[in-house]
């Protein structure tokens, strides 16, 4: 590993420069048509530096980094499968790459064709009525299928309903989305076995009721086995039912949330459909909805002329009760064709075989991790693609908490499950494997964390003081989180 | 082991109340703030805000996660800890002393009865 602290300010030399990406001459004409009072005056505060020690720096910054190409990385409900190198080639035909934004419809029929195929394909495998491409991130398609809802209950003059119902496990961004959206939120308890607690939530139902936003399989890795009682007691209300489908995953190809009786969800592209995130994205969180919330999606979305048989974009103009657009253009375009070509390239089959061996391997891992000692926080429960470890024993006796646990991994060369979410489970790790894992690889993991184990009764230091053999130490989280600074300055 | 003093009142959410006269004194037990692990920032009500029991009242948010603190008796707001703004660690270093939260003029102290002693609180926290 090198030994790389630098940042790439600190090579910078006057006059140094690659001439790959130095700027082109701008003539005095091409500038016109830029105010002279919006024209910088001074020059930006890049580096100079040539272009190998641009390779070279960044370079060895990349092999620090812990990464899916890298290492097994189970980060729970955030869905680290392979992303096929085929669908980035595919993604970056010129015919894609070279197609501007405003570029008419008639000069965009094969990047329109795709969309409208992926409208189609997400339809099918949700079994909702209609789906719009256009939210950027799992956390704005949760804001679109909320505002969706809000835009039902107002067009009904249904204006009484203030709150959204929210099991008391969920992601953060479902409670953040129903406030931005300007509902109160009402936690929903979730019982000792992970379900939700039915008798709260019919309590908790009434005339005030905008919807309920659910997770299924939930956050707490398994699959909630009285959603069509729940789905009939917010109905029943006046509600309407969001799917987070962050944890899709686990049921594609055997479950649909329309038939569970789900009125809006979102997907998360970079999770389920394999396209690259972590770091922040660049996502996709298209929406599906149920018939009575089709006239709201947002836009714009692929249209088909059958009779012509030509594409066109629908926009605000034909679906003026659209919620609108959420971004300029189309979303994050290229993430959208990588899905397709995922989507293409698995077929029906290939979704089935996704939800299969993602819940087996979850399965697979929970057991052998159970037969060394760990302890599932919900061990009757079948695991969904992931599931929950409690660590509080350790921290109890031999104050070892899921932190250290967590960074010891990373000296074993494994990437770290998702630690303290949910949050209602003390001391816990969220592990998914995902399909794209061999057995191999997961007995890696298995024996990291039995050697983990040990050494948190013999010689709790070494966890507890971990990691040795990184770059770093033990980060100053909370010197990081209340002195947030990102910019270099000299 | 967590400190919980035998003098104060609990609820379930994990606030504790110190009664000085007709004001309870209001913030959040020694336990919570260990599961919570290092504060990064409290959020405080505004002076003068009236609250019903069970009402949310702030947020204190830490490296981990960001939780809700709700009012264990109803009435005013008379005092916050502005203390907490700068230093909000002084909840995890002294959970029952420089880190109370607010304090809220009572309007019926009979709520406090509703409220967990302290077994009966340590009970709750060895049941989870
Ligand atoms: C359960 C759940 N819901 C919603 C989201 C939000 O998705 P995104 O990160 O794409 O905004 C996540 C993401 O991590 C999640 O795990």
């Amino acid at each position: 590993m090198s030994n790389e602290t630098t940042l790439i300010f600190q090579h910078s030399r006057p006059g140094r420069s690659a001439t790959a990406q130095a700027p082109k001459p701008v003539s005095e004409d091409q500038l016109s048509a830029i105010p002279a009072s919006l024209r910088r005056k001074n020059k930006p505060g890049l580096p100079e530096v040539g272009e190998l020690e641009v390779v070279r720096h960044y370079t060895n910054l990349s092999t620090k980094n812990f990464a899916i190409d890298k290492q097994f990385y189970p980060l729970g409900s955030c869905t680290m499968k392979y992303n096929p190198r085929g669908a980035n080639r595919a993604a970056m035909l010129p015919g894609f790459l070279n197609r501007h934004p405003l570029a008419p419809a008639s000069h965009s029929q094969g990047y329109l064709a795709c969309l409208y195929e992926l409208q189609n394909f997400l339809k099918e495998v949700t079994g909702m009525k209609g789906v719009s491409l256009a939210p950027m991130a799992g956390a704005q398609g949760e804001f679109a299928g909320v505002a969706m809802i809000r835009a039902y209950h107002e067009a009904r003059g249904d204006d009484a309903r203030t709150e959204i119902l929210i099991p008391e496990a969920a992601h953060g961004t479902n409670p953040a989305t129903a406030v931005m959206c300007g509902y109160k939120v009402r936690e929903v308890p979730v019982g000792k076995d992970g379900d939700v607690d039915l008798e709260a939530l019919k309590e908790a139902c009434g005339p005030q009721t905008a919807g309920l936003m659910m997770t299924n399989p939930s956050t707490c890795g398994v699959f909630e086995r009285q959603i069509e009682a729940i789905s009939k007691a917010v109905h029943d209300a006046g509600g309407l039912l969001y799917y987070d489908g962050a944890n899709l995953n686990a049921i594609l190809g055997k479950v649909r949330p329309g038939d569970m009786g789900f009125d809006v969800i979102h997907m998360n592209l970079h999770k389920t459909f394999a396209t690259p995130h972590g770091g922040g994205g660049p996502g996709a969180g298209p929406v599906g909805v149920s018939q009575r919330l089709l006239d709201y999606l947002p836009t714009p979305m692929a249209g088909l002329d059958e009779e012509a048989g030509d594409y066109h974009w629908i926009d605000t103009d034909t679906l003026p009760t659209s919620i609108g657009h959420l971004s300029a253009f189309m979303g994050n375009a290229g993430v959208l064709l990588r899905a397709y070509f995922y989507a293409m390239v698995l077929g029906r089959e290939g979704m089935i075989r996704v939800g299969e061996y993602s819940t087996l391997a979850a399965n697979y891992l929970l057991k052998r991790l159970e037969a060394i000692g760990c302890q599932a926080a919900y061990p009757e429960r079948r695991a969904s693609h992931e599931f929950i470890l409690t660590f509080a024993k350790q921290a109890k006796d031999n104050h070892v908490t899921a932190l250290d646990i967590a960074k010891r991994l990373l000296d074993y060369n494994q990437h770290a499950p998702t630690i303290y979410f949910p949050l209602l489970v003390p001391e816990c790790f969220l592990i998914e494997p995902t399909e794209t894992e061999t057995k191999e690889a997961m007995d890696d993991f298995i024996d990291a964390m039995a050697k983990i184990l040990e050494e948190a009764n013999t010689n709790p230091e070494t966890v507890t003081e971990a990691p040795f053999t990184q770059p770093v130490r033990r980060l100053d989280e909370v010197k990081a989180a209340k002195e947030l600074d990102l910019v270099w300055s000299e | 082991m967590s400190e919980i003093p035998a003098d104060l009142r609990y609820r379930d959410s994990h606030e504790w109340v110190r009664v000085e006269d007709d004001i309870a004194v209001v913030g959040i037990s020694d336990h919570a703030q260990d599961a919570m692990g290092d504060l990064v920032f409290v959020e405080l009500p505004e002076e003068g805000v009236v609250f019903a029991a069970g009402d949310e009242a702030g947020v204190v948010e830490s490296v981990k996660a960001a939780s809700d603190i709700y009012a264990p008796v109803s009435g005013e707001v008379v005092a916050v800890n502005e203390a907490l703004e700068d230093e909000p660690e002084l909840v995890n270093n002294e959970p029952y002393a420089g880190g109370w939260l607010f304090k809220i003029k009572m309007a019926d102290s009979g709520e406090l009865k509703e409220m967990l002693t302290a077994d009966q609180y340590q009970e709750q926290i060895d049941s989870e």
